[in-house]
């Protein structure tokens, strides 16, 4: 990057310009209303020239009280909020924070649920690395891949609508269990849909993933090696890159991800290329997912989708206006909702953006007392700065891309 | 033979009036409502750290540098193209000569690093 | 004279500027919603009919003119409003020198369909693209902000950079036209020439009989097949002196948020965007003229077409007839061109700014220097050989 390759000349040139010439550093704010930052995030630059010299995060733009706002109702409050925390992929929010009230619970959600949240957390992983790919390439001025990115993901989020209901923020899984099944119209649109999302990636990757100025804007930017990833305990597509093939859905199977077959791709070098590369590798993996959910549901076939567990079972609809029994249930469920016993429990999940964690405590009344959120996004644009320094004011682009930061993730 | 730039004064002309009148409309009909904080210079909605005029990387008055250099002397290309026909091998070899010092001081810059940013 | 100059002229720009311009704003457009598979400008509508999309320009225009113009506190207003006339002035006289046709004799009248028939036409271009390096400059400088600031270092940077590699470019060229009047050089492409001959002339091989019509191949003598390296070298150069996509470093919306017009408004916002593309007009013509015939038709020279339909309908109309057929390609080349340039924008992505440098200093540069050398090379061997 702009290093002269003999070390004798770039002595002489850095002699020049700094110890004679008396040339001055710039400060600039990027952010946080500047094009790149989207997510309302700042960036303070210090540049000489086109070099960045030194780089400053100041995250907190898009501060909401999230964890605050969840200790103020009833566990099942909180799901709506969860889905608020990454507008990509919201299920894998859902999912986290359910598993994790689960784990309180001690709960085990019929095989049914399990594979409908994998199927529906995938999905959404689909669609966060498609847009993440997607912004990337538009906001290197690709606007046509962008295009085609953005295309899938609208057929996925298709998907999405007609599984969960709606397209960003869903609000699919319950405590014990997903909202409803299967819709019977789904499984076909699925075979209909996913051989597009395939087509649509590989008219994506025939523009840009061999295009000579893409390659060269992406590979040897923003690297991050594997000890300084481990140093700043960096997870997800950003680690993998590294070489690290840390993927909690392998290592701490949870739900029914260790009856899957996927491979969990890794990277070599750790810059933004090898970024682009797992990400792209983890959506065919995640289509693939998808199939083996589908194909589980069918044989499965119809039935419940919750535990038949009191504390958080919800009635069906129908029976709630003709059973007394039913109705105090779904009335003390709506009015004060469920009981979680005392005590602690930390559980992550792998979102598409990494380690996404809840640590709860309760106290065992029908309130949490803290939920603690671990946010992918915020911990891996820790070591943005080390990723930066000398390099070229254009490469916090495609870095910062590849961060994917999500304002309302990273800031709560 | 000063005919020939008549064309040239009266596309100029052509093109000022044009301008003239687009800028014109624009600054009766535009409206106006100015306020401070509307005025600042984008910052990305913070206040301006740094002035932007103050004494800029070397590297940029390098390419000035060059361009200086490189611009003369392709001028001497111009003449030189035209009629090298009539010139033949001489002409031939007296551009190569004339090239060579060029190439090398290229050369020299991009081994010294200067073409790096 | 003058009158007719004048006639001309304002016919030239009012195709360019009033027809042409707004054309292509609506092309980019819908170019753009091709390739991406959307459905495209169709809003702007009058009655509520949309006129698929073509009213888009106008709809521009009107926003343009309407907009507040804000200059920022602290910028120099001179300079301020002086930078996009400094921008868009040079774009427009450029079209003074490219040729929309050639000269048309009717009796004692003699018609040329070109504004100023320079006999230093290409270096008109050339001097008159170094002035257009003042606006972004200006701008940026005047503007007192940060983004400007950067986008007008780039600007100048690349601009100058690339003035070196685009002039050395077209040497090529005109070593095999012998001259820099784009007229004579359209004039020059209206012949063929036999595509393998140079390997009888080189290295005074015989081709096969075998080989039959390929030896025989006849190509129109079009800078393209002449000197097909100058025209990529050139291509390249003449866009990125243009700072349209992928060479938009000193304007990249994503990385220094709009370059040096930040800070621009209104029609003076305005003047920036038409002067870049009438830019992309003026080196579609270019790009025609030098490298592929001009108004030239291929296989049909001038004489021809006269003589065959004026043996039916007399010199007169002939002269008239070839005029209108010569207008009509070069307009299809122009068009052919800017789709190119288009399709260019909207498939690449933005080169790095030391990028779009080394791409100039470290590979045009040297390549087009050697063609030159190879150049003169193989003209003179021809030359000794004939």
């Amino acid at each position: 990057m702009g290093e002269p390759k003999n070390a004798r000349a770039a002595e002489a040139l850095s002699g020049d310009t700094r110890g004679d010439l008396h040339t001055e550093h710039q400060l600039l704010n990027v952010g946080p209303s500047h094009p790149a930052t989207h997510g309302t995030v700042k960036f303070m630059i210090e540049l000489d020239g086109e070099t960045i010299v030194d780089l400053e995060v100041q995250v907190g733009y898009l501060h909401r009280g999230f964890e605050k706002e969840c200790e103020s109702g009833s566990w099942y409050h909180v799901i709506p909020y969860t889905d608020r925390l990454n507008y990509n992929s919201a299920i894998l929010a859902n999912q986290g924070y359910c598993l994790a009230v689960e784990k309180l619970l001690d709960l085990e959600t019929p095989e049914r649920c399990q594979w409908l949240s994998v199927l529906a957390g995938e999905l959404s992983r689909v669609g966060d690395h498609l847009t993440r790919c997607g912004a990337a390439c538009l906001e290197l001025a690709a606007m046509t891949p962008f295009r085609y990115g953005i295309e899938a993901r609208e057929l996925i989020w298709d998907l999405q609508e007609i599984l969960c209901g709606a397209r960003v923020t869903s609000n699919y899984l319950r405590i014990g269990g997903v909202k409803h099944g299967l819709p019977d119209e789904f499984p076909a649109a699925c075979r209909e849909l996913l051989p597009k999302v395939r087509a649509l990636l590989v008219d994506f990757e025939k523009v840009v993933t061999r295009n000579r100025i893409f390659v060269d804007r992406l590979k040897g930017t923003g690297i991050l090696s594997k000890q300084d990833c481990l140093r700043y305990a960096v997870t997800g597509p950003m680690l993998r890159a590294a070489g690290v093939p840390l993927d909690l859905r392998k290592q701490e199977p949870y739900l029914v991800y260790d009856e899957i077959d996927f491979d969990v791709p890794v990277g070599s070098v750790g810059d933004n290329y090898d970024r682009y590369l797992v990400c792209l590798e983890e959506v065919r993996q995640s289509l693939r997912i998808v199939e083996q959910c589908l194909e589980q549901l069918e044989r499965l076939g119809p039935g419940p989708v919750d535990v038949k567990d009191p504390r958080v079972r919800w009635p069906a609809k129908g029976r709630v206006f003709s059973d007394t029994e039913e109705r105090i249930q779904q009335f003390k469920l709506v009015t004060e909702g469920p009981r979680v016993p005392a005590g602690e429990a930390y559980l992550a999940i792998e979102s598409a953006n990494g380690e996404l964690g809840f640590y709860l405590v309760s106290d065992g009344s029908a309130q949490p007392v803290k939920v603690r959120c671990r946010p992918p996004s915020f911990i891996n644009l820790a070591p943005m700065p080390e990723m930066l320094r000398g390099a070229m004011l254009v490469d916090l682009i495609p870095t910062f891309d590849f961060i994917n930061m999500v304002g309302g993730e990273c800031d709560r | 033979m000063l005919t020939e730039y008549t064309g040239v004064l009266v596309i100029l002309a052509i093109s000022l009036v044009l301008i003239a009148v687009l800028l014109g409309i624009h600054l009766r009909v535009g409206p106006r409502r100015e306020f401070p904080s509307k005025q600042d210079p984008f910052e990305c909605g913070e206040r301006p750290v740094t002035s932007p005029r103050r004494r800029i990387a070397v590297k940029f008055y390098v390419v000035a540098i060059l361009f200086v250099v490189f611009d003369v002397e392709a001028i001497y290309f111009y003449p030189w193209g035209t009629v090298f026909r009539e010139l033949g091998w001489f002409g031939y070899a007296s551009i190569l000569v004339f090239t060579l010092p060029l190439v090398v001081g290229l050369f020299y810059e991009w081994m010294k690093g200067g073409l790096d940013w | 004279m003058v009158v007719a100059v004048f006639v001309k002229t304002a016919f030239i720009l009012f195709v360019v500027i009033g027809v042409l311009a707004p054309i292509i704003t609506w092309v980019e457009r819908k170019q753009s919603a091709l390739m991406q598979n959307r459905i495209g400008a169709n809003r702007a509508s009058v009655a509520g009919m949309t006129f698929i999309g073509l009213l888009h320009p106008a709809a521009d225009v009107i926003k343009l003119l309407v907009k507040e113009d804000v200059v920022p506190a602290g910028a120099n207003r001179v300079l301020h409003l002086l930078a996009p006339v400094m921008a868009a002035v040079p774009a427009i006289i450029a079209f003074a020198v490219i040729p929309f046709g050639g000269s048309y004799h009717f009796g004692e009248t003699t018609i040329e369909l070109v504004v100023a028939n320079l006999d230093w036409g290409l270096l008109y271009i050339f001097a008159i693209g170094s002035l257009a390096a003042y606006g972004p400059i200006l701008a940026g400088w005047a503007s007192n902000s940060g983004w400007s600031f950067l986008g007008s270092l780039r600007a100048s940077a690349q601009m100058l950079s690339y003035e070196v590699t685009l002039g050395f470019s077209v040497v090529g060229v005109f070593m095999v036209f012998q001259t820099l009047r784009l007229t004579d050089m359209a004039i020059a492409q209206d012949t063929t020439f036999r595509a393998f001959a140079f390997v009888e002339g080189l290295f005074g091989l015989t081709l096969p009989a075998s080989l039959g019509w390929i030896s025989a191949l006849r190509l129109p003598n079009w800078g393209i097949f002449l000197q097909p390296l100058a025209f990529v070298l050139f291509l390249t150069a003449i866009m990125a002196e243009n700072k349209r996509p992928p060479f938009d470093t000193p304007e990249g919306e994503s990385e220094i948020v709009a370059g040096y017009h930040t800070e621009y408004s209104g029609m003076r916002f305005g003047l920036f965007y038409m002067s870049e593309f009438i830019g992309v007009v003026v080196i579609a013509g270019l790009i025609t003229t030098i490298f592929f015939g001009g108004w030239s038709v291929p296989y049909l020279s001038q004489e021809m077409i006269i003589a065959g339909v004026g043996h039916f309908f007399g010199v007169g109309f002939a002269t008239g007839f070839c005029m209108l057929v010569h207008f009509v390609s070069f307009m299809l080349k122009l068009a052919a061109m800017i789709w190119l340039q288009m399709a260019l924008r909207w498939t690449l992505p933005r080169f790095r700014y030391d990028q779009v440098m080394n791409l100039c200093w470290k590979i045009l540069l040297p390549l087009s220097l050697a063609n030159i050398l190879v150049t003169g090379a193989v003209i003179l061997a021809l030359e000794g050989a004939a």
